[in-house]
């Protein structure tokens, strides 16, 4: 049957809603919804890339809806949001299609799907049962949990082939990499912590990409990094990613003073490991490295006006400084890139994620 | 010097990194101030230092005629950032790449530009204690190529003992075979091709690219891809626009020339070439040249039975008058300039024997459009009564590069109801639907490729040779037939007489 979207109270202005539902009537809402568009005569086309799952408490939920509206082209196609209610025993939802950009005249309009769920706390642990009906089948479905509900997540892994993480919200770095870990087993993580230093981890390895600098890699015996306080993690993955990449063999980090201090073995020499708080710092994530070497070389990265700010002072003491261009991401950027990377596959986390696990006491 | 001549000690940090680092370079534009270094080149460096694709250290030179110092030419490339970038530029990021542009007034032909060019070069070398590789990027009118390649040789620019040098060509390769033979004749005394990057910004575009996934990622597709199952592919690449205020130079071009003697060519050898051993850019490219090389060049006192072409009279498009070809400001009144082009060729080898493929383009037709249309046998039986239906309809499949990007299938399907009837009906795949990443613009892509050296979205001499020699005869028996040339009206699908250029039982697809 398909609904008047005029007239009928619970499809008001596009949108489906009803209370007290069930998951088989929100999936009967978003196939309607979409005969609907089509019996309008537009020409639209459901997009189709992934299914994004996301569990948070309701008093956030705007937060969260207001973040994913950030996360620009990087929308998934259905998005399914289950806001947890303390007490709740009922769900309520609604449903909305979602198009996309101002198509011109002849091209199809791509729409996105979007489904909010009031679930109670009861729920949690079933999570699957209420999502299952929900999901397009054999797209990619990736969940989101920030606000926690690890039970959540756990009752999803049965339909979901990608965990989305931030290992930044987690107060203790141990807990944050076990947890990781943890999840790393049963499915693919993509972890927005590690994002924050793609840049960083891009940009490193460009200053040392030119021929004649290559040889420096296997020199190193200092990296020292900045970040913001709350943002160790990032710190840790990054040195997780350094000795995965070189063939350190880490050693534990501990607390001297404001910073974290460590070593790691190296192939030729031992390697000084400090992770530095910069309180100045606005955004989550990671403000500079400084990296030495044996032979008297050093490179700094430093945020700065249109990218990074680099600095390289060679073995004669001689400096250059010039800026590594790029505009920052932002925290939606970061959210989109989680999203778009959920489609990839990255060799390297694991690894790093093992290493830093290594760090830790 | 090449890079893979020697062995290289590793840098294990990029595995798993999705933008592998490109050595530093120094882009030098020639032609800095033109239209397509304002449309697309400048917009499509900012976009990529936006994204953080660019060389680790960069630094941009613009050389072109007008006499202006530095801080103006970075005014005007500030400006076409902000007209022509396909995001709104930030600002912090602009103003950091436009601080490592210079510029260099002077004719092409004057030997100082290319002593300033080098001491400028220099200059950014010993500011960053490292040598930038050298990419000079020609977007001037063709005739400058042989002038600009044989100074850069004379300045000892051509090659540097510590660095790559490559030099970027933009389309056209001559207005003939013996012109482009001549210009190559010519970049080859001075570079080796290694060096030359010939651009065909059709092979930058995502879609087309995916004409190989769809072919060589897909078992579906390759058991049915020869003149077995085929029965003929169409390549449409139709303007709905017309000449515009391009007519100075689309009086010395025509249809052909300007889609497809290079973009139509390059789409039927990637529809047509073998899988290639490996995507490495010598692999792809042989596998394209085959192809070329077995299509056979029409006699000159033939093509009429293989080529049409026309010119957009006077009617109606997006509903309004519109002037035909010949009333187009600045087009002379006896022009035999085509605005429309259809050709009938073949490859001759043991997949594609018989199998007729057709190209057409136009301007001022009804719509903008570029697909490719393969229409496969129609079933040997036919056991279904077809009356009251427009009847079973061979399979298509057809590959639409703009403006829906993407794959749609014709499959015929029974119509609802007590009878068993057929129509045809379609199973789409936008490629706008499947993907969360907007495609990069093709400048982007092929400027970095240019500076990384990887060389498989550009044309490679012998590609341009092949394309020439096929469509060569078809422009020496046009030239030496007068005109008036065939009409169709704006606005439509072409011109009638594209009808006779089609094998019995074939048609056009509407545009």
């Amino acid at each position: 049957m398909a609904h008047d979207l005029d007239t009928d109270p619970t499809w008001l202005g596009g949108v489906w809603a009803e209370q007290n539902t069930t998951p088989a009537k929100i999936a009967e809402a978003l196939s309607e919804l979409l005969k609907a568009r089509h019996a309008d005569g537009e020409a639209c086309a459901p997009a189709r890339v992934l299914n994004l799952v996301v569990i948070v408490d309701r008093e956030w939920r705007g937060e969260i809806i207001n973040r994913l509206e950030r996360v620009g082209r990087y929308h998934p196609s259905r998005l399914i949001l289950c806001a947890v209610e303390p007490g709740r025993t009922e769900l309520d939802a609604w449903a909305t299609l979602r198009v996309e950009g101002d198509p011109r005249p002849g091209e199809m309009a791509l729409y996105h799907e979007e489904v909010v769920v009031d679930i109670g706390e009861q729920h949690l642990g079933m999570m699957d049962t209420i999502v299952d009906p929900l999901v397009v089948s054999d797209l990619v479905t990736v969940v989101w949990s920030p606000h926690g509900h690890p039970e959540a997540v756990d009752s999803l892994l049965r339909l979901a082939q990608v965990v989305l993480i931030d290992s930044l919200m987690e107060p203790d770095p141990a807990a944050a990499v076990a947890r990781a870990r943890e999840l790393e087993e049963r499915a693919y993580i993509v972890d927005l912590a590690w994002l924050r230093s793609t840049p960083w981890r891009e940009r490193v390895a460009a200053t040392f990409d030119p021929r004649s600098l290559r040889p420096e890699l296997g020199k190193i015996n200092s990296v020292t990094v900045r970040h913001r306080p709350d943002s160790v993690i990032t710190g840790l993955l990054f040195f997780g990613w350094l000795a995965s990449r070189l063939g350190w063999e880490p050693g534990h980090i501990m607390s001297q003073h404001d910073a974290l201090v460590g070593h790691a073995h190296g192939r030729r020499q031992d390697v000084k490991l400090r992770l530095e708080p910069d309180p100045t710092m606005n955004a989550p994530g990671l403000a500079g490295v400084t990296i030495e070497t044996a032979s008297g070389t050093e490179i700094s990265l430093n945020r700065g006006p249109g990218g990074l700010t680099a600095r390289r002072r060679n073995r004669k003491g001689n400096e250059t400084t010039w800026t590594v261009l790029g505009a920052s991401r932002g925290e939606g950027g970061i959210l989109g890139e989680g999203i778009r990377q959920a489609l990839l596959r990255d060799p390297t986390y694991a690894p790093a994620l093992r290493a830093a696990r290594a760090m830790l006491p | 010097m090449s890079e893979t001549a020697q062995k290289e000690p590793q840098n294990p940090l990029v595995e798993g990194l999705e933008r592998l680092p490109i050595h530093p370079t120094t882009l030098v534009i020639f032609g800095g101030t033109g239209d397509l270094a304002k449309r697309k080149l400048l917009p499509a460096l900012y976009n990529l230092a936006h994204e953080g694709a660019l060389p680790e250290r960069f630094t941009l030179i613009g050389v072109s005629r007008s006499d202006m110092p530095h801080d103006d030419y970075r005014q005007m490339a500030k400006e076409s950032i902000m007209q022509f970038s396909r995001r709104p530029p930030d600002e912090k990021v602009l103003d950091r790449l436009l601080e490592n542009v210079r510029y260099v007034p002077g004719t092409f032909d004057e030997d100082s530009i290319y002593e300033k060019v080098k001491e400028t070069a220099e200059e950014f070398d010993q500011g960053a204690e490292i040598v930038f590789n050298r990419v000079f990027y020609l977007s001037t009118a063709p005739a400058f190529f042989p002038v600009i390649v044989g100074k850069l040789g004379e300045h000892g620019l051509n090659r540097h003992d510590e660095s790559e040098v490559r030099v970027v060509i933009e389309k056209p390769i001559g207005r003939n075979l013996a012109e482009a033979m001549a210009l190559t004749r010519a970049n080859l005394g001075v570079l080796r091709e290694e060096q030359v990057f010939r651009i065909d910004h059709y092979l930058g575009k995502e879609t087309v690219q995916n004409m190989m996934a769809l072919r060589f990622a897909n078992g579906l597709f390759e058991p049915i891809w020869n003149r077995n199952y085929i029965d003929y592919v169409q390549i449409t690449a139709a303007e709905d626009l017309g000449v515009g205020t391009r007519a100075g130079y689309y009086e010395t071009s025509g249809a052909v020339r300007d889609l497809v003697q290079n973009h139509m060519l390059q789409l039927l050898a990637l529809l047509c070439m073998e899988p290639p051993v490996t995507f490495s850019a010598d692999d792809v490219r042989d596998e394209k040249v085959k192809v070329l090389h077995a299509i056979h060049a029409p006699e000159v006192d033939r093509v009429k039975e293989i080529a049409v072409r026309a010119q957009y009279a006077s009617g109606m498009a997006e509903g309004k008058d519109v002037p035909g070809y010949l009333d187009e400001p600045g087009v002379p009144p006896d022009s035999t300039t085509e605005t429309f082009g259809g050709i009938r060729l073949e490859v001759d080898n043991w997949r594609w024997a018989g199998v007729p493929i057709y190209l057409r383009t136009g301007k001022r037709l009804a719509r903008k459009i570029t697909e490719i249309a393969v229409t496969l046998k129609p079933v040997p039986h036919l056991a279904f009564d077809q009356q009251g239906s427009v009847g079973v309809q061979p399979n298509q499949l057809i590959m639409t590069m703009q403006p829906n990007e993407g794959v749609s299938i014709t499959l015929g399907a029974k119509i609802p109801g007590s009878r068993m009837r057929i129509r045809p009906v379609n199973m789409e795949f936008l490629y706008g639907t499947a993907f969360l990443s907007q495609s990069p613009e093709a400048y982007e892509r092929l400027i970095t490729d240019a500076m990384r050296g990887d060389a498989t979205l550009f044309t490679r001499v012998d590609e341009v040779i092949a394309q020439w020699r096929i469509i060569d005869p078809i422009l020496q028996a046009w030239s030496e037939e007068p005109g008036p040339l065939p009409k169709y009206p704006a606005g439509s699908s072409g011109p009638e007489e594209a009808n006779g250029i089609l094998m019995p039982g074939h048609h056009w697809r509407t545009i």
